[in-house]
């Protein structure tokens, strides 16, 4: 559970609050022992002596988490103290996947008389280091969260275009395996809706504060729940929109599904107000609907999704395959190394649940599902205690954006749900989830060390006794 | 704020739980079937990795497996590949298994419960797993031979040759056949492409003729309306039956005539001895009237006709005598048309059947399963299935069989043994007139001692344009040249 925010009365210690760097650097060597463990067990299991490759990995992301860690202590050093150790670990084991699914690729080309693909794990290294740089930048430029929601509407407008960019791009530069989601010059491509997700949480929470007594007038009651006035509902059917629009131009499901439920977390969070969540609820019904009726993909999806050995061949393929590799890893998994997880398509990105999930079984997804959730925790966590409402609805937005990812990612793989094509944050291969995730977490940092650094002119004379203390009126915490 | 941030928090925490209880069900409750499913490849990638055991007979090593450097670390390899294809089946990547690479795929690849004890030092001394070898029953003599004698004059067909004591298999061959080294190649390509031919071979290569498909056994089928008749103490070989050169179908107007349309030999009336010897069709029609049906299905349910769940250890096709819903489809049935079907090795098990004193044995591949250091593990014990007929009737039916051979031409008999026989011709296919027959040709030697029971059987008289195609002139020599093999009279 979530412990209680600590807005009332200051702790009596006088001591100095502990950062928590401590706890960081101590758990952050942990996830450093595991990975590199990993890493050695994979280059074992496949028989093969240890790399250089296995030497420069494993340094780079010490180095790399050093830095990470330096930058917190000098720009955060009241930063909840359990995030960047998750994130750690978790970019950690992606490295460790990728680099495995390569070593598969490679002896799969090499058995096939084909030339040696290139080793995305170096590329990912080279993703995970300028994702490490945006994380410094962040944190060293937004020295106070309060001061992004000045640039809201420029966020807002930036967000709007990088979003709806590659939908209107030419398909030569934006479409990769029928989603029109890439911007891609001269070979190294980017998704920029990943940035975008980010600049319009920002845009909504500075919006939502500023309109929040707007959203929260009473229309009339029905059913017990105060509804919204009919014209307050714009902002909604804006973000509906927005979504339709990128499940329209760009083919993008997951995109849409995750655009839509943040806005509607934000509003709820904002307002207050259940019925918020009831129509953005049946205003999504609808959306589904509609698109079940208007499009071939949309249709295939849930059909597969009923279904993915009906058509095995073709449509069910990939789904089929993750099952089957998730089957087989089953309880304990077939250890690192050990098992076959190339033989599902996209291993490394949309179907990195199913490659983990057969090396590392059920233990391994379940280890790693508590790791995002302790992480998303953390970040709810820094939203319930920090003062400010921006600072909340930022907060919640941010930590609910991974949340509801991977939820549609696992989910998706898992046949819990129609499968929609997302990365899981960290884990994935792909630059631009990368280090768009980066920034996120600098700002879920920057966010939590607002609300666990101490008050700028606290009382530091000791409080008299409890016996002693007269009756005190206070303010009822919001 | 607070209050709907907890709720998100709470919201978050259900779809964490969500997602591990949809985990649990794939990775625990559905994940058998997903770990076994055929299109599952893994599985078989994982064996691929692992000594698998080898297939052996009489000492010739058939199938085995020799460590390569390339991704997949043993390619499986079979000498005399196409000989014995339809008996060791393949073994591929891409493609599952057949044979008794499939029906003893735990044995082979060392999962199998008897060579637990193995398995478990190979745990503790760190050795490489590795998989038990399979001792078949087959005489590779009689295999060569059979193999030979079909592809030499380009038939499609299959001989099987039994033990009559045992019930072991000494020679199971089906032509045309398949190299299985191909589709256990390491090499994608040629897999496939080897795959693709063998799929679209006409005629086919891939199903095992002697176990998987069933064919209208002609006169052969005679053997079991005699074993029917002389058991019902009814009749002796000297009864007499018509000879007339066709009769009219009880309540039909249809003919049934002989073979070309002659009359079972001089006389008014046919010894059974004769009408047997001479095949005549309209003998057996007044026969099987007269015995009804229920005696000539539960004879040929005594020699396992309709047993459903056979296995040698391949799944046997079942052979079936067919609904037979009035006297004239009986009469059909008698002489072997209509919906009778018999595999190959179900006429050779019906002949064995008559060579062991009418006792039926379960037929067997498999006469040793040894551990992964050669040392035996199980042999197989004689199984008796049943007795079909008596001893007595077993001894009359052999004197009958001994005639015919000694009135059928054709060449290949051996100096010095008496075979004991029956020949068969059997219509088929929509339009008979203009598709040559099925030819049998069952038979045991030696008569007085028998050693080996075979069963010929070639597809289309051997050529589809060669309507005249008999048992006798097209799978006799066959037969006999297999039957000299079996009792390595030239050896």
């Amino acid at each position: 559970m979530i412990p209680e925010p600590r807005t009332g009365s200051p702790p009596p210690s006088p001591a100095p609050l502990p950062t928590g760097r401590g706890i960081e650097l101590v758990l952050l060597a942990f996830a450093a022992v595991l990975v590199t463990g990993a890493l050695a067990l994979v280059e074992a299991n496949q028989e093969q002596e240890l790399t250089q490759t296995l030497l420069w990995v494993g340094l780079a992301y010490l180095a790399l988490f050093a830095i990470a860690h330096i930058a917190v202590r000098r720009f955060a050093p009241f930063a909840d103290p359990l995030v960047l150790p998750c994130v750690a670990l978790l970019n950690g084991l992606g490295l460790v996947m990728i680099r495995r699914l390569d070593l598969a690729r490679v002896e799969r080309a090499l058995a096939a008389g084909r030339d040696a693909p290139v080793e995305l794990v170096s590329r990912q290294v080279a993703w995970t280091a300028i994702g490490v740089a945006l994380f410094v930048a962040v944190m060293w430029v937004v020295r106070d969260h309060r001061t992004i929601s000045r640039y809201a509407y420029t966020a807002g407008f930036g967000g709007l275009v990088l979003l709806a960019l590659p939908g209107l791009l030419p398909s030569s530069i934006s479409e990769v395996n029928g989603a029109k989601l890439w911007i891609r010059i001269g070979g190294v491509g980017i998704q920029p809706g990943e940035f975008a997700k980010i600049l319009l949480i920002v845009f909504f929470a500075a919006f939502l504060v500023q309109k929040r007594d707007l959203f929260s007038t009473a229309g009339r009651r029905f059913l017990g729940m105060e509804l919204p006035r009919a014209r307050d509902l714009a902002p909604l059917v804006v973000a509906w929109g927005l979504s339709v629009g990128v499940l329209v131009l760009e083919r993008d499901l997951g995109t849409s599904l995750l655009f839509f439920g943040i806005v509607l977390v934000l509003l709820y969070v904002a307002t207050e107000r259940v019925s918020w969540l009831l129509i953005g609820l049946s205003f999504f019904l609808g959306g589904c609907l509609i698109a079940y009726q208007l499009f071939g993909h949309v249709r295939v999806r849930v059909q597969v999704w009923l279904d993915p050995f009906a058509d095995f061949d073709n449509t069910g393929f990939q789904i089929a395959q993750a099952l089957f590799g998730l089957g087989t890893g089953g309880v304990g998994g077939t250890g690192l190394g050990a098992g076959r997880p190339d033989l599902v398509p996209y291993a490394e990105s949309d179907f990195m649940l199913s490659s983990l999930g057969e090396e590392l079984g059920l233990i391994g997804l379940a280890a790693i599902l508590i790791v995002y959730l302790v992480l998303i925790t953390r970040g709810l966590r820094s939203a319930l205690a920090v003062r400010d409402s921006f600072g909340k609805l930022l907060a919640t937005g941010l930590a609910f954006t991974l949340a509801l990812q991977i939820f549609i990612v696992i989910g998706g793989a898992s046949k819990l749900i129609p499968l929609t094509g997302l990365t899981l944050p960290f884990l994935s291969y792909g630059g631009s989830s990368l280090v768009a995730n980066y920034a996120l977490v600098a700002m879920l940092l920057r966010i939590s060390n607002a609300a666990r650094a101490p008050l700028p002119r606290r009382p530091s004379t000791p409080l008299p006794p409890i016996a002693e203390a007269g009756t005190e009126l206070v303010e009822r915490p919001s | 704020m607070n209050t709907p941030v907890r709720r998100v928090a709470i919201a978050v925490m259900v779809m964490v739980l969500l997602l591990m209880g949809n985990l649990t069900y794939v990775q625990v409750v559905q994940a058998g079937d997903y770990r076994s499913d055929p299109r599952n490849q893994r599985v078989l990638l994982a064996e691929y990795s692992r000594k698998r055991g080898q297939i052996s007979a009489e000492g010739q090593i058939l199938a085995s497996s020799t460590e390569t450097d390339d991704r997949l670390r043993y390619l499986r390899q079979y000498s005399d590949g196409p000989m014995y294809a339809p008996v060791t089946g393949y073994y591929s990547i891409t493609y599952s298994s057949s044979g008794i690479e499939r029906a003893a795929d735990a044995v082979l690849n060392g999962s199998d419960d008897r060579l637990f004890a193995r398995r478990l030092s190979d745990l503790i001394t760190g050795r490489d797993p590795s998989g038990g070898n399979v001792v078949l029953t087959l005489d590779p003599e009689v295999q060569r031979t059979a193999y030979e004698q079909l592809t030499e004059r380009g038939y499609t067909g299959s001989v099987v040759a039994l033990r009559p004591q045992t019930g072991e298999i000494l020679g199971m061959v089906s032509t045309p056949s398949f190299d299985p080294n191909e589709l256990a190649s390491h090499d994608a390509e040629a897999r496939m492409s080897a795959w693709q031919q063998f799929n679209e071979a006409d005629p086919p290569v891939l199903p095992n003729r002697a176990i998987s498909e069933t064919y209208p056994p002609g006169s052969t089928f005679k053997l079991i309306d005699v074993a029917a008749a002389l058991s019902s103490g009814r009749y002796s070989p000297d009864s007499q039956l018509t000879a007339a050169p066709a009769i009219t179908l009880q309540g039909t107007n249809t003919q049934l005539q002989n073979f070309n349309g002659n009359a079972c030999g001089t006389g008014e009336t046919a010894s059974l001895r004769d009408a047997l010897q001479r095949s005549c069709n309209t003998a057996f029609a007044q026969l099987s009237a007269e015995l009804g049906e229920q005696a000539i299905r539960s004879q040929a349910e005594q020699f396992g006709i309709g047993t459903t769940d056979l296995q040698v250890p391949m799944p046997v096709a079942t052979s079936t005598i067919g609904d037979i819903p009035d006297t004239a489809s009986l009469q059909q049935s008698s002489i072997g048309q209509r919906d009778v079907a018999l595999t190959p090795l179900q006429n050779a098990m019906v002949v064995a059947a008559i060579a062991n004193g009418g006792v039926v044995m379960q037929p067997h591949l498999i006469s040793q399963i040894q551990s992964q250091d050669l040392n035996p593990v199980e042999t197989t014990e004689p199984d008796r299935i049943g007795q079909a007929i008596d001893s007595s009737v077993a001894r009359t039916l052999t004197e009958m069989m001994v005639n015919n051979e000694n009135n059928y031409s054709g060449s290949g008999k051996i100096t010095g043994v008496q075979i004991a026989a029956k020949t068969g011709t059997a219509e088929h296919g929509v339009n008979p007139q203009a598709v040559a027959p099925h030819v049998w040709y069952v038979a045991f030697a030696p008569a007085e001692n028998p050693q080996v029971a075979v069963a010929v059987l070639v597809e289309s008289g051997g050529d589809r344009t060669n309507l005249a195609a008999t048992g006798g002139t097209v799978a006799a020599p066959i037969g006999r040249a297999v039957i000299r093999a079996a009792l390595g009279t030239d050896r």
